[in-house]
């Protein structure tokens, strides 16, 4: 099999760096995020490689990889990181980037599309409504989902950002 | 008497509305004012949407930072994901001020009004440890449970512990001596600060993967002897609940939120605990 070579670049760093991750720089790779990460004992997910090729600018290994999205933001190597990377906010400014360059999960894309239209992630079921009532609440929660004069300005907030557009351009 | 807007988020009403009387209903009894918002929106989810597009995770946070403003009140959560976002969000903007005016010119195009840095996000579970206190739950007691208790304190909580600043992200003792106000004893365990395995858009996105982490979790509760799961966060709620249905595991722990914990010491009506909705059976 031929050899894959990739050259290192500073394009993507300087990118995530740009985002306010600079503490990307100082990582040694000792690999105490992965030896923490509840995600990579169960799957093929290494989160130190992911930050080793972060650093080398090796974008096309990141960006459209899986295991981008593997990480359940637990934060836990970042807490232990004797160099103080912030990893989990890394991995987050880096899947921002994958998002603009097309790699949206499908998955995110539909909730991002129930967000974009309603102001909140999940569905409400109209079977909710007497749920609720037995418990002695509202049937309708008091929040935007009674409240059409507000749900319309955050519905253009995202509409502002880019955000509704994205999402309904749907996913990978 | 401590008074808050109260941010119920989306799983919780929509999916666990037992959650949502219990609070209200413990809240009551401890003399904490709860207000309702109704321009509070979804917080907006941190794994997901501040993974697809920080700029509107920061915006849609800012609107809801804002309703709470004009109201001059703190928001109180019940949800380690809406304190992730809201609590994550007003460190930025209360303290970027270039942030501040790019996400104010968003809200001024959406016809929201603007954000001035000031709002607090506390989470339903330090306002009970450092604002009521221990003594004062200890006295509503009426029901002391005789309960062995797997603290599951969820990520978001407490880490980033350089933002959250309540207590160690390793070994903390907050949600332990809220448990054992009630009387009941909570039980140390392996990997007790692991995820559940729901965060991150990695519930949505790889169920398979989050279930793994869950199975994990659970086996460790099963090298000790303990009669429930309980949680500070709708979400990990809903990961153990109907993550246990989905597994199909022969040993199944009652998933009870904090909140419902103490309805259930409280003496409150059971029928308001809303345990009926849950996938697994709440047979304490």
């Amino acid at each position: 099999m031929p050899e894959i070579v990739y050259r290192p670049d500073n394009a993507f760093p300087n990118e995530i760096v740009s985002r306010g991750g600079s503490t990307l720089l100082r990582c040694f790779q000792c690999g105490t995020c992965t030896g923490s990460c509840p995600s990579g004992r169960q799957t093929a997910f290494r989160i130190r490689k992911l930050i080793r090729w972060a650093q080398l600018g090796i974008d096309e290994k990141v960006l459209p990889s899986e295991e981008l999205w593997m990480c359940t933001t637990c934060y836990t190597c970042q807490e232990r990181c004797p160099r103080g990377v912030e990893i989990t906010d890394i991995v987050m400014t880096m899947r921002n980037i994958a998002v603009e360059r097309g790699y949206m999960q499908k998955a995110h894309a539909r909730i991002g599309a129930q967000l974009a239209k309603t102001g909140h992630l999940l569905p409400f079921k109209e079977e909710q409504v007497k749920v609720r009532e037995d418990l002695g609440l509202r049937g309708i929660p008091p929040t935007i989902l009674s409240n059409k004069n507000t749900l319309g300005c955050v519905l253009k907030i995202m509409e502002e950002t880019g955000f509704k557009v994205l999402v309904n351009q749907g996913g990978k | 008497m401590p008074k808050y807007a109260f941010f119920l988020g989306c799983v919780m009403p929509l999916r666990y509305a037992g959650i949502e009387s219990s609070t209200r209903a413990i809240m009551k009894e401890l003399g904490v004012e709860l207000v309702d918002v109704d321009e509070f929106s979804c917080c907006p989810a941190p794994g997901i949407m501040r993974s697809l597009h920080s700029t509107t995770w920061l915006a849609v946070a800012a609107h809801n930072l804002v309703a709470a403003q004009e109201r001059g009140l703190d928001i109180m959560v019940v949800c380690n994901g809406c304190f992730g976002s809201l609590d994550e969000a007003s460190h930025v903007l209360n303290h970027d001020e270039a942030k501040r005016t790019e996400v104010n010119k968003i809200l001024a195009k959406a016809g929201s009004k603007e954000y001035k840095g000031k709002t607090r996000v506390r989470h339903f579970a330090e306002v009970l440890h450092n604002e009521v206190g221990l003594p004062a739950i200890k006295s509503k007691v009426k029901k002391p449970l005789d309960l062995d208790v797997a603290v599951h304190y969820g990520c978001h909580f407490l880490k980033p512990s350089a933002v959250r600043a309540l207590d160690n992200p390793e070994t903390p003792r907050i949600l332990d001596e809220l448990v054992e106000a009630t009387g009941a004893r909570s039980v140390e365990y392996r990997h007790k600060q692991m995820c559940c395995g729901a965060g991150g858009g990695v519930r949505a996105n790889t169920p398979d993967v989050a279930l793994k982490m869950t199975a994990e979790k659970l086996n460790y509760l099963d090298e000790v002897k303990v009669d429930l799961v309980l949680d500070v966060c709708p979400f990990c709620h809903l990961q153990y609940d109907r993550g246990q249905k989905d597994l199909a595991r022969p040993k199944q722990y009652p998933v009870v939120h904090l909140s419902q914990f103490y309805g259930m010491a409280f003496g409150i009506d059971r029928k308001l605990l809303g345990f009926e909705m849950h996938d697994t059976k709440v047979n304490l």
